[in-house]
This record gives structure tokens, sequence and C-alpha cells, in this order.
């Protein structure tokens, strides 16, 4: 993360030197850090709602469920995860909203779900292998209905805003299953297998 | 008709959700749902605000890289190798801003459909990569920012072949089918 965050602001002071648009850049400073504060703020509001509710459904014994009903899945996926976990039913909820397409609901699953894998992390600065194939899966997009994207195509006045769906859907399983299994396959890489943190990951299965 | 059907969907989607699972708790589970939502909304309370920094940070760099006028440059670069495969010259900022920016690719997408029109190849292969990748970055700096975790690993190289492979499918499917 440090050489990402690094990179981006070097590489933008550097063209913005060459390229002379400094004022545009430290301009861009100002407005994204208000956007974040903005966009923090709206996410709080979704963030309480449905962990709210999300608590609701845990009390109730639906979470639970859910997670059973995954396990075969989810031991494959996540073999560091013991079975009951909560991560795991937090994780279902994150998959089911995204997708639905529900982004304002799947955002808080998927950092309660961060944090009850950071849970089995104990207090570890550094990403489990868990950890890391749930963040690949989430920013692969499982989403079956890209509704922004057909919304704009309607309003641009296309003859057939929702023809992209199946394509979309075979597109998106490509990269979801790319993405989860290079993540399985980079750990086993010594240079990432090397820093894998010890803490008490390796429970039961 | 499809896209009715869909949207009337996740309009009750929601409404149902939060109607029907503190139904059930309530009736058949005895929990004592409102003290349970305020339990729940305390800890999503909380984990928002811990975020803010890290939604600063990213956004930040984000948004200067963007001003600077960089992607102009990384398209240019890239544009002769994609020109080989045939991937149109038009879509390759969109695939580039995609895993940085989800409102910046959104008004990309909206040029694209003013200029070619959204039923072109180019409209419809830029709306099949929105809906087959991610902010990557902005996932990673939040979900890995609430949980202090700094060393993201393998994470981020993963969650970049899942984007890339994203595109590329996105083409050969668009190419297949239309």
């Amino acid at each position: 993360m440090n050489l990402v965050w690094l990179g981006l602001i070097f590489l933008a002071v550097i063209t913005a030197a060459l390229r002379g648009t400094m004022p545009e850049v430290s301009a861009a400073a100002f407005k994204s850090a208000g956007t974040a504060v903005t966009l923090s703020l709206g996410l709080i509001g979704a963030m309480a709602l449905f962990l709210g509710l999300m608590r609701v459904a845990q009390d109730a014994g639906l979470v639970q469920a859910l997670a059973r009903a995954l396990r075969p899945l989810f031991k494959w996926i996540f073999p560091d995860v013991p079975a009951d976990h909560p991560a795991l039913g937090a994780i279902a909820l994150n998959m089911g909203a995204n997708m639905l397409g529900l982004g304002d609901a799947a955002t808080p699953m998927g950092l309660k779900a961060m944090q009850d894998l950071q849970q089995l992390n104990g207090e570890s600065e550094t990403a489990t292998n868990a950890m890391c194939t749930f963040l690949a899966l989430n920013s692969s997009s499982v989403q079956l209905v890209p509704a922004m994207v057909i919304g704009l195509r309607a309003a641009a006045g296309s003859r057939n805003p929702s023809e992209i769906i199946i394509a979309a859907i075979l597109a998106t399983t490509c990269s979801t299953i790319v993405a989860v299994l290079s993540a399985k396959l980079l750990a086993r890489l010594p240079y990432f297998k090397k820093s894998r943190p010890r803490a008490k990951e390796s429970s039961s299965c | 008709m499809l896209k009715d059907l869909l949207s009337a969907a996740s309009n009750w989607v929601v409404p149902l959700l939060l109607l029907g699972i503190p139904l059930y708790a309530f009736t058949v589970r005895r929990v004592k749902v409102y003290e349970s939502f305020i339990e729940g909304a305390k800890e999503g309370f909380w984990i928002g605000v811990k975020i803010i920094p890290y939604l600063v940070g990213i956004l930040v760099a984000i948004g200067m890289f963007r001003a600077s006028g960089a992607m102009d440059l990384l398209v240019a670069g890239l544009r002769p190798l994609t020109g080989l495969f045939g991937f149109p010259a038009e879509a390759l900022p969109v695939a580039l801003l995609r895993p940085l920016s989800g409102s910046g690719t959104l008004g990309l997408i909206s040029d694209v459909f003013q200029t070619a029109g959204p039923d072109s190849f180019v409209g419809r292969l830029v709306s099949v990569i929105e809906g087959s990748t991610e902010t990557t970055f902005y996932v990673l700096a939040v979900y890995f920012g609430s949980v202090a975790v700094r060393k993201s690993r393998h994470a981020l190289p993963a969650s970049l072949l899942g984007d890339l492979t994203g595109v590329v499918a996105a083409f050969i499917v668009c190419r297949l089918l239309f």
C-alpha cells in the first residue's frame, strides 16, 4: 500500500511539473479530501443501518444458517477460517449484496467480514491468506446485474439497455475465478508465504 | 421489460429485508429486535468513522493522479500494444481508470455513449467492462484500512489480475456475442 500511495502521488507531481497541470493537481488534492469525508459520512449511515439489520439476523440465527449452507464452498475458498466463524456469515451476506448490485449494503457487510477475519489474525498488521482471498473476491465484482451501467445506457438512448447482462455475467465469472485462483496460487509463492502472519490463523481445519 | 423487472426487484429488496428479518426474529426467535439493531448499528458507526482517514489518503492520491494528466500518458503508451489485439482505443481509458475510480469510470462511459452511442461495439464493450471489474484500489484501502492492516501481501496483484481478466474476458465475450 505504501508503494501504491507514494507512486500515485509521485507520478501525479512529476507529470504535473512536466505538463503544467500543477494548479489542477493542487485543487484536486483538497477536493478529493473533501469528497472522501462526504463519502464516509454517507457510508456511516449505511454501515449503521445494515450492520444493525445484520445483528438482528444474527441473533435470529439466520446468518449462521446461510453460512452453513455455503460451507462446502467456503471450506475450499477460505480453508483457514473455522467453519462456525462469524466471518463466513458476513462474507456470505457481502457476496449476496454484491451479486444483487446493492453496493450500499455490500460495503458494510464486507467491512464487518474484515473485522471478523482480523479477529483471527490477532493484532497483526499483515494480511492473512483469507483476507487476501476475500479482497480479491470482492474487487473482482461478482454482481449479476450491473444496474448502474444499464441505467446509463437507458439514459443515453440505447435500444436495449439490458442486452449486456449476459455478457457481463460471463466476463465477471471469469474475472472472479481468476482473482480467487490467483490469490490462492500467489499465496504459495515463497515471497508471499514468508510474510504470512503467524498469529492463530492455522486453527482447526 | 427485463430492466423494469430488475429495477422493481431492487427497489423491493431492501424494504422487504428491513421488515422480514426483524419480523421473523421477533415473532419466531423472540429476539429483542430494537436493542439488537442498535448494538449492530453502534458497531457499524464506529467502523464508518474509523475508515475516514484511509479514505482521505487513497482518494487524495487518486484525485491528484487523475488531475495531473498522467492517465493520458499511460493511455498513449499502452495504445499501440492494445491496438495489436484490435482492442478499441476509446475503451482503453475506461479499462485503466476502472480500478482507481468508480465515478470517474462512469463519466468516461457516458462520454463513450455520447460519441459512439451505447449500442456501438465500443459502447457495449465499456458497459461489460464496468460490470466485470471493480474499484480495486478503493476496496483495498478501505477494507484493509478498517482493520489497520498495512502489509497487503498478494491481495493487490491477485485483484489486479482479476481486473485484467475482466477486461480481456469482456473483450472476447463482446466479440463473440455482438
